[in-house]
């Protein structure tokens, strides 16, 4: 070759590179914690799906505001037989590695998700089989009919079964085993970025899966992006302020308006999917930490509403929440179906009526208890325990509050008997439907039902209600079903609700990342403003 | 001689097995993991069957013996947080933190004895005086507190340096090392500085104090009259009787700054083994803690064996 032809093909390829550095997008994306595992069913943890939802998909997942849409699944509907559901899957969707996405791998990845090894299994239990009709449909039967099967698959991500197999990871991990299991670090999925390494605890590296199905459909305008865990507070708002990442999670309140001030920076507030509330033992006949002798004052309903009444909702929010925070009157945030405005309003710290009620109910004098609190899990939920003791002290009940890890407070309310007579817990809805609430929350604590229902409430009438909700078809009835029950249950002050949770999101200005309902921000959807 | 060190062996191992067993009887007290590993949704049944399947039910001396047969055969199990062999996290963490403990202990090492020695010498000077008020603040002052200011001014301020992570680290076998890249050095500098600050101070009051008393002794004074140049007589006679206390207590701390570098790693993202331990921690990480602490244990009874080693090397009245 002559020189001259040398130097043609040099400035070829100058401006080539020229043209994909100017289209190239960064995105350095942080939050406290790390996603545990690349197993898409191994753990059902929100940061590991927030991570998982950019390299995997489900068949349908929700927007950033929690409405359901399709994704590997083009619709659904239930069949002729109200216990099947068939899924149209969507066509030509190719995996990282090439590989043709298909009714098999849907099959496989569901049968994958109810091994006793995963994590997942608890939301497909009422799947009975699964099973392919032709390449682009997929069958599923429950056992008995399941209206909100889609509400439960929001999270399932469907894997290759191809390289399931040649990888040998048709389970999730298993923690007896002594091999870690390939699919922890190693990734193939079908989403709009595809894995190029993975240090844990460090950084991980993704870039833009340029044959994605939904091209067109959204932005996707993030070449490269970037996952970094950082656990300090301080730090992680020194990164952003630097300018070494761009896009920050788990904002601390006390930091939003000083970070609001600066101009090159943006802070998006919204609500999350998570209400924090207070459950006592209302069923028991003595508690042993109260200064009671012989009598449960919880089971009194007039004491719960007592409390209830006094909690000043409005000033926990304005001092432990510095404003960030919705207060309300149910355990139920505001995208569940179910909820209503009658039901979310919140009784007034009224300290006379609270006074009375007490009184009433046979305690002039108030009683002594014992709080349970984390002081590692919610936004600021010692500070709110300690807000709440101070309020429930003015009426005489002299709480002694417990604030400790989550990991050993959860295991007081999971443990069966709980070991906590009066605790605080936060809850979030991943279905999106009522159902959830009832069962974990209120239902008599038996088999797959009331696990986190730490208050010993049974109402077997209530229960057979909650039951129903689960095959009931027809939305019309099943919504009154609902309503019946909240009623029933907001009479009843079971929980006493504090606030839904706000999450605050930190940017470069220039990004508009709107906060996710679910807390899983989903960068496909993210554009770069151009000035 | 060799009788001193095979009892100083044998302590070392005795102190390693009780660090394991008390380790062991204390996480019971951090939580339980369950409550981390299995998902909201699950039920009271899967809970225990998790309980069970990962031997929690057992009596806490079967677990701790079947923790030591393993650990015996060089398998620590497999974590609850990350799915992955602990001996892998371990190995792959130890070169950040034993890169980041070495670097702090020898800029502690250098910098605190030419200080020191500065203070000591001119012992009046205004400049003497005005560091040694600085190092109070470096012995007073919180470890995390430090590390945020320096990320304050270098990353956020001047944004010469940046505030988190090792940058880009060159893989040499198993080995990581953030020194061959210009961002590794970068990353490294700050860390350094905050975990080696305390250990400055120590190191140049230690060096400072035991100057003066040896500049006071009968030796120096003759040195002097017999009118030996004064810089002579301060380097090479006064410094190198100082060193002895001063090079054991580096010994000791470097145990220390290894082992307990959590709280640098923490602020600074740092991914070694205290941040590995910390994070752990938070998930009731049984099998990392389990391994770490008895890391932890190996180091200072290593360290202590050593130190043995060298005071026989220095001392001829210990080895009859």
């Amino acid at each position: 070759m002559t020189n001259r032809g040398k130097f043609v093909i040099a400035l070829l390829a100058a401006t080539a590179l020229a043209t994909a550095a100017a289209d190239a997008r960064q995105l350095k994306w942080a939050r406290s914690g790390d996603s545990l595992t690349l197993d898409p069913h191994a753990q059902n943890e929100g940061p590991t799906h927030a991570l998982a939802h950019h390299i995997y998909e489900p068949l349908l997942h929700r927007d950033t505001q929690g409405k359901e849409v399709p994704a590997l699944a083009t619709s659904w509907k239930i069949t002729d037989d109200p216990n099947v559901w068939e899924f149209k899957l969507r066509p030509n969707v190719k995996y990282h590695n090439g590989n043709a996405f298909n009714a098999d791998d849907v099959v496989f990845s569901l049968d994958r998700a109810r091994q006793p090894t995963s994590d997942m299994k608890g939301l497909l239990t009422s799947i009975d089989t699964v099973s392919k009709v032709d390449d682009l449909t997929v069958h599923i039967k429950t056992k008995g009919p399941n209206p909100l099967l889609p509400n439960n698959l929001g999270d399932l991500f469907i894997m290759d079964k191809e390289w399931s197999e040649q990888n040998n990871v048709q389970k999730p991990q298993d923690f007896k085993n002594k091999e870690e299991n390939f699919a922890v670090r190693n990734a193939n999925g079908t989403g709009p970025f595809q894995l190029v390494s993975r240090e844990p605890d460090v950084r991980t590296v993704m870039k833009r899966n340029d044959s994605y199905w939904g091209i067109g459909q959204v932005p996707l305008q993030v070449t490269e992006l970037l996952y970094i865990p950082i656990k300090a507070d301080a730090t992680r708002l020194a990164a952003l302020l630097s300018g070494e990442v761009d896009f920050v999670q788990d904002v601390p309140v006390q930091d939003i308006e000083r970070l609001k001030a600066q101009k090159n920076l943006q802070v998006n507030v919204g609500p999350e999917n998570r209400t924090i509330f207070f459950g006592m033992d209302v069923a028991s006949a003595d508690l042993k930490g109260d200064s009671v002798e012989g009598k449960n004052p919880f089971a009194d309903k007039k004491v719960r509403q007592a409390m209830n009444i006094t909690l000043n909702r409005q000033a926990i929010q304005r001092i432990a929440m510095r404003g960030q925070s919705v207060p309300t009157g149910i355990i139920m945030p505001p995208f569940v179906n179910g909820w209503t405005k009658e039901l979310d309003a919140a009784p007034s710290g009224d300290v006379n009526a609270a006074k009375k009620l007490l009184a009433d109910a046979g305690y002039p004098n108030g009683f002594n208890v014992t709080l349970h609190c984390p002081n590692d899990r919610y936004v600021n939920d010692e500070a709110i325990c300690q807000a709440a003791v101070g309020m429930w002290g003015q009426i005489g009940v002299k709480v002694s509050l417990v604030s400790q890890s989550k990991a050993i407070h959860f295991p007081l309310i999971q443990k069966n008997p709980p070991e906590t007579e009066f605790y605080m817990v936060g809850w979030g809805v991943p279905t999106f439907d009522s159902e959830y609430i009832f069962s974990f929350m209120y239902h008599t604590r038996a088999d797959k039902y009331g696990s986190w229902n730490a208050t010993r409430y049974s109402n077997p009438e209530a229960d057979k209600m909650i039951e129903q909700l689960s095959s009931e078809i027809d939305k019309g009835k099943r919504d009154a079903t609902i309503a019946k029950l909240w009623a029933l249950f907001k009479d009843e002050t079971l929980y006493l609700p504090v606030h839904h949770q706000t999450l605050a999101y930190a940017m470069k200005a220039g990004l508009d990342i709107p906060v996710d309902v679910s807390n899983q921000p989903k960068l496909k959807y993210v554009s770069f403003k151009t000035n | 001689m060799i009788a001193h060190l095979l009892r100083s062996l044998l302590q070392g191992i005795l102190v390693i097995l009780a660090v394991g067993l008390i380790a062991f009887s204390m996480f019971r007290f951090v939580g339980d993991p369950i409550a981390s590993l299995a998902g909201q949704e699950s039920t009271d049944a899967d809970r225990a069957e998790l309980t069970e399947r990962l031997g929690l039910n057992d009596p806490f001396p079967v677990q701790f013996g079947r923790f030591l047969a393993h650990a015996a055969s060089g398998d620590f199990g497999i974590s609850y947080r990350q799915a992955r062999p602990v001996a892998d996290l371990l190995a792959e963490r130890l070169p950040a933190t034993l890169e980041l403990a070495v670097l702090s202990a020898l800029f502690a090492f250098v910098v605190g004895i030419a200080l020191g020695v500065y203070a000591a010498i001119n012992r009046r000077g205004v400049i003497a005086n005005g560091v040694m008020v600085l190092s109070l603040i470096g012995v007073s002052l919180p470890t995390f507190l430090i590390g945020i200011g320096l990320i304050y001014l270098f990353a956020v301020e001047l944004r010469w340096l940046p505030s988190f992570g090792r940058g880009d680290v060159v893989h040499i076998g198993w080995w990581t090392t953030g020194l061959l890249t210009d961002t590794g050095r970068k990353s490294l500098v700050l860390p350094v500085l905050t975990l080696g600050f305390f250990q400055l101070t120590l190191i140049m009051r230690l060096v400072r104090a035991e100057m003066l008393e040896t500049m006071r002794t009968d030796y120096v004074r003759f040195a002097r009259a017999r009118g030996i140049p004064e810089r002579r007589i301060q380097f090479r006679h006064a410094l190198r009787n100082t060193m002895v206390p001063v090079v054991t207590i580096v010994g000791l701390q470097l145990g220390s700054v290894i082992a307990f570098a959590i709280v640098t790693e923490t602020v600074f993202q740092w991914p070694g083994l205290g941040a590995l331990f910390v994070n752990a921690v938070q998930f009731v990480d049984i099998p990392v803690m389990a391994a770490y602490l008895m890391f932890v244990a190996f180091v200072f009874a290593a360290v202590n064996f050593l130190t043995d080693f060298v005071y026989l090397l220095i001392d001829p009245r210990l080895r009859h």
